[in-house]
């Protein structure tokens, strides 16, 4: 431990410091990740984490990694992830009870069987010498030592790790990319189907979701003139994801027809 | 202020990643905790790389950030491709192997 | 020796008949059976070419042979498929292209109204090739390719009418037996070939001289099962009368005229060996004795006409391996009563196939009856053989026959007079067991059914049975005018001592007259004069009820083989379902148990997947624990 140690001069206590407050945080952000139900706060618990994380490199004299973890994952990454979160419902959300019988007890055991030994193995660890700082390999700057060796010595794996980003991005592309089985109907098509139709009742247009002053958001259902909901209204990719208010609140039990014998 | 101590919460960091990856059944937060362990691991790099007193650990976890960037990106794809004819995004319910 | 290129064409017209008629299938429905004809004929024609051109060589000359190519060649075991046509051969071609030409006539004629008559002629090809290439190998083996192929053949054709399941029974039944002897022969060709090295007959000829007479008498017992087999001799004997269900013309030319006698044809052609292993040879003529007898008795008692004539077979065979039994006197006798019986057996076969023709397909002889006068030529033809098979001078029998009594008389001792005696009391019972068929066929009262329309058979078809008929009454005398045949075929045979003559060929002769005649008069006191009844009488006595079950041959043979044989297997099949079975199974359910058990780790669910992952990279940092301390 003692030879593991590294004493961090005049910056000793300020980074020490920053560390006690920022790990525990981190930990417990990360733990949340873990309990919490509904995956948005997990993202922002990771977002969290991983801002912490960048902290911790630009106090470990990475100020590079600590800009690129920034603005990879969080400005990225994260975005991805929350979009995606929204693609698939920003509502869905587990239930927190283990379907896989003994799963729980076995991966909670495994968990501290596999922390305690990592920790208690990095306490017996020895370098043999005092740790260095980076200090002195920072000093023409930490973007320009990183270029350095990037350019000269990783040159190579940094050609194949292009060559591995196109290729994912090519990847995503093919997976995300939906075939179109009919060529796509024109303006003049969709509106000749309309009229020439079976009914003309959809001639002018499907009826608009939301109730009339009462309501008017997109998930919940129009009203017909008898009261009734127009399921039509409801946008199709709503409904299959099951995104629909129940409207039956809103519809009228009986419509009054008194009004016009009384004129 | 010990340097150590970085690498402590990286294991840490790590295992609940791994815990979590097992454990939790929507395929997003798995991702995240893939995410985690990942960054948990680039976490040592760097400390270990301040304790060298040279940039070769930097420069890892520089390419550990390029290639989990691409599992994101490829991970993310797949799980939209799978909502898309399945409905769901529980790694529970791929799991046409057993039938 | 010469050489020849022309014999194997004796053989491949046949087969390249039944090639052709097999393989064109219905297209050859309209010209199969002449095509098949016409090759079986020219086939006759080559035979008598080599006859004449062999006619033409001094003696030691006759023999020619044909290297065909290299058939076999491991090591020391060097054999050729070559043919060898020898005196002893040319005898046999000629009566199995000439008798097998004259049935494939008449079958033209008797199969007409079948519809698979052109696979009939296709299989009838494939029986002459495959029997002339039994008759003309130069070595056991190649021998032994044409005893399988005869076998292939009969199989086929007693089960021609194989939609009749008793027929394909018999035919299965014919094709097993003759397993049993066909693994005798094969035996035999074992042993030849690891105590001589060779299998060729001349091989084995110049062998012989130097093998110890153990093993010649074990190649000769083996060599005498196969002549059982093939021959329908005592023990193997029991297929022969079921083998009546195939197509009458078979009967005619495979169970009477030619494979059934293959057995003497080996048993004659093994002659150096059978000289040189006296116990051998006593077994043989011991077969040969009571073979003659059992199928005599059981001749008395069949109301089937093709049966007793079946019966008959057996017994007129058992004399000839009783005369190749006799040594270097007897081989002649042997091959002279097989080409005479060749005839009017032959003759008497298509005789009767020509009085089921004109019956329905009525079999029973109960019911016939007065048919001479309306089958004239088949009754003229029938009764030239049927005088031939009594051995009444001057048809071909009595000389065949009695050369063959005479023999076993002289063949000294207690031996000679004991085997005289059976031969003698066979040839009574024979004159009484045919002129009993020949009285309850043709005279009498008819007995016939109602729809019964009896009528003369077409030219085709009684065209060879007279042809045949004009061989029983002339070829006995024609054989042995001279010793012509004793003669010819001298030079295959070691010469031999005379023995002492015990009788006089006069006497032999006055006495197997009068043991025909007290069997014809036997018969006719108990047929002609008595109202003969329709339906087999059952009140009969113990003796006829056994020889009309054929004197318990299938009884035996399913008491001491079928019955062990049934236990034994299911002993084994037992054994196999419980021992064998059982730990083949054990194996499996362990199998699937742990399978099972083991299962439950393959859920498909990804996240166990992902724990057991964890739990090896913890198992993977333990162990780095406990070794870096």
């Amino acid at each position: 431990m003692n030879e593991l140690a590294l004493q961090v001069g005049q910056t000793a206590s300020p980074e020490a410091m920053l560390f006690w407050i920022l790990a525990p945080l981190t930990l417990a952000a990360a733990l949340g990740m873990l309990l919490v139900k509904k995956a948005v706060h997990s993202a922002i618990l990771m977002a969290f984490v991983m801002v912490a994380l960048a902290v911790f490199y630009i106090a470990q004299g990475a100020p590079f990694l600590g800009i690129v973890q920034i603005v990879v994952y969080t400005g990225a990454v994260m975005m991805l992830f929350l979009f995606i979160l929204m693609l698939v419902g920003v509502d869905s959300s587990d239930s927190l009870t283990e379907t896989i019988r003994g799963l729980r007890p076995i991966a909670i055991t495994a968990a501290l069987g596999f922390g305690g030994l990592m920790v208690s193995l990095l306490g017996r660890a020895t370098l043999g010498r005092g740790a260095v700082g980076v200090e002195e390999a920072n000093a023409g700057g930490n973007v320009q030592g990183i270029a350095q060796l990037l350019f000269s010595t990783f040159v190579w794996p940094f050609e194949v790790v292009s060559a591995l980003l196109i290729t994912a991005a090519l990847g995503a592309m093919v997976l995300a990319h939906h075939q179109r089985i009919q060529e796509r109907p024109t303006q003049r098509q969709l509106s000749i189907s309309r009229f020439r139709g079976d009914s003309l009742a959809t001639a002018a247009g499907l009826p608009a979701p939301g109730v009339f002053a009462r309501h008017n958001a997109v998930d919940v259902p129009a009203l017909l003139p008898d009261g009734t909901a127009a399921a039509a209204s409801i946008n199709a990719s709503l409904k299959a994801r099951g995104d629909v208010l129940d409207s039956s609140r809103f519809e009228l039990g009986t419509v009054d027809t008194s009004i016009e014998e009384e004129k | 202020m010990n340097a150590a101590n970085y690498l402590y919460l990286s294991a840490l960091l790590f295992t609940i990643g791994a815990v979590g990856v097992v454990l939790r059944r929507n395929a997003i937060v798995v991702f995240m905790c893939v995410e985690l362990m990942l960054n948990a691991a680039n976490l040592s790099f760097v400390t270990f790389s301040r304790i060298n007193g040279d940039l070769n650990g930097q420069v890892v976890a520089f390419f550990t950030m390029v290639v989990a960037a691409c599992e994101v990106v490829v991970g993310l794809a797949i799980i939209v491709t799978i909502y898309r004819s399945r409905r769901s995004a529980s790694v529970d319910d791929a799991s046409l192997l057993k039938r | 020796m010469m050489i020849s290129n022309s014999l194997v064409y004796l053989i491949a017209l046949p087969l390249a008949g039944a090639a052709i008629l097999l393989l064109a299938g219905r297209r050859s429905d309209k010209w199969g059976h002449l095509l098949a004809t016409a090759l079986s004929a020219s086939s006759f024609f080559v035979g008598l070419y080599q006859l004449s051109l062999m006619l033409g060589r001094p003696s030691e000359q006759r023999p020619v042979g044909q290297k065909l190519f290299e058939w076999i060649s491991v090591g020391t075991f060097n054999i050729d498929a070559g043919l060898l046509l020898d005196q002893l051969s040319i005898c046999f071609v000629l009566l199995i292209t000439g008798v097998g030409t004259l049935i494939h006539i008449y079958s033209i004629s008797y199969m007409s109204h079948d519809p698979d008559r052109r696979r009939f002629f296709a299989f009838l090809n494939l029986f002459i090739a495959a029997m002339l290439l039994l008759v003309l190998g130069d070595s056991y083996l190649n021998l032994y390719v044409g005893w399988e192929g005869v076998g292939l053949a009969s199989y086929l054709l007693i089960g021609f009418w194989n939609q009749k399941p008793a027929y394909a029974t018999a035919s299965k039944k014919a094709f097993i037996m003759n397993r049993v002897g066909d693994m005798g022969l094969s035996f035999a060709i074992m042993i030849a070939f690891a105590t001589m090295g060779t299998v060729s007959f001349t091989g084995v000829k110049a062998a012989a001289e130097q093998t110890s007479t153990a093993a010649l008498t074990g190649i000769g017992i083996m060599l005498l099962v196969a002549a059982t087999g093939k021959s329908a001799q005592f023990p193997l004997q029991a297929w022969l009368g079921d083998a009546m269900a195939g197509p009458t013309p078979v009967s005619a030319l495979i169970h009477a005229a030619t494979m059934v006698t293959a057995g003497v044809y080996l048993i004659t052609r093994s002659n150096f060996i059978f000289d040189a292993a006296p116990t051998a040879q006593l077994l043989v003529v011991i077969v040969g004795a009571i073979t003659l007898m059992f199928g005599a008795l059981i001749g008395t008692a069949k109301d089937d006409i093709k049966k007793a004539l079946a019966a008959s077979t057996m017994s007129q065979i058992g004399y000839m391996i009783l005369g190749a039994g006799l040594g270097p006197v007897g081989y002649a006798f042997a091959i002279m009563h097989l080409l005479t019986h060749g005839f009017f057996k032959a003759g008497m076969f298509l005789g009767a196939g020509s009085v089921m023709h004109g019956m329905n397909d009525e079999v029973n002889m109960r019911k016939y009856g007065a048919l001479r006068k309306f089958m004239p030529i088949t009754f003229v033809t029938f009764g030239l053989g049927y005088l031939a098979i009594l051995g009444v001078p001057p048809f071909a029998g009595f000389y065949s026959k009695d050369m063959i009594i005479e023999t076993a008389f002289n063949s000294g001792g207690i031996k000679g007079i004991i085997l005289g005696s059976v031969t003698l009391l066979g040839a009574g019972i024979t004159a009484f067991y045919m002129t009993r068929v020949m009285i309850l066929t043709f005279t009498g009262t008819s007995r016939w059914d109602e729809e019964a329309h009896p009528h003369e058979s077409p030219w085709l078809m009684w065209l060879p049975m007279a042809i045949l008929a004009v061989g029983s009454v002339t070829s006995g005398y024609l054989l042995s005018h001279g010793n012509a045949l004793v003669n010819w075929l001298s030079p295959l045979f070691e010469s031999h001592g005379e023995h002492e003559e015990l009788l006089s060929p006069i006497v032999v002769s006055a006495l197997a007259l009068a043991m025909v005649a007290i069997g014809v008069a036997v018969a006719f006191m108990k047929y002609s004069r008595n109202e003969v009844e329709a339906v087999a009488p059952t009140d009969v006595s113990i003796f006829t009820t056994i020889a009309r079950q054929d004197l318990m041959q299938d009884h035996f043979n399913e008491a001491v083989f079928m019955r062990p044989g049934q236990v034994l297997t299911d002993v084994l099949v037992k054994t196999d379902e419980v021992v064998i079975d059982g730990a083949v199974r054990g194996i499996g359910r362990a199998a699937l148990g742990s399978g099972a058990s083991l299962r439950g780790l393959q859920n498909g669910f990804v996240r166990s997947y992902a724990a057991l992952i964890f739990i090896g990279a913890l198992a993977l940092i333990a162990a780095i624990w406990v070794v870096v301390q």
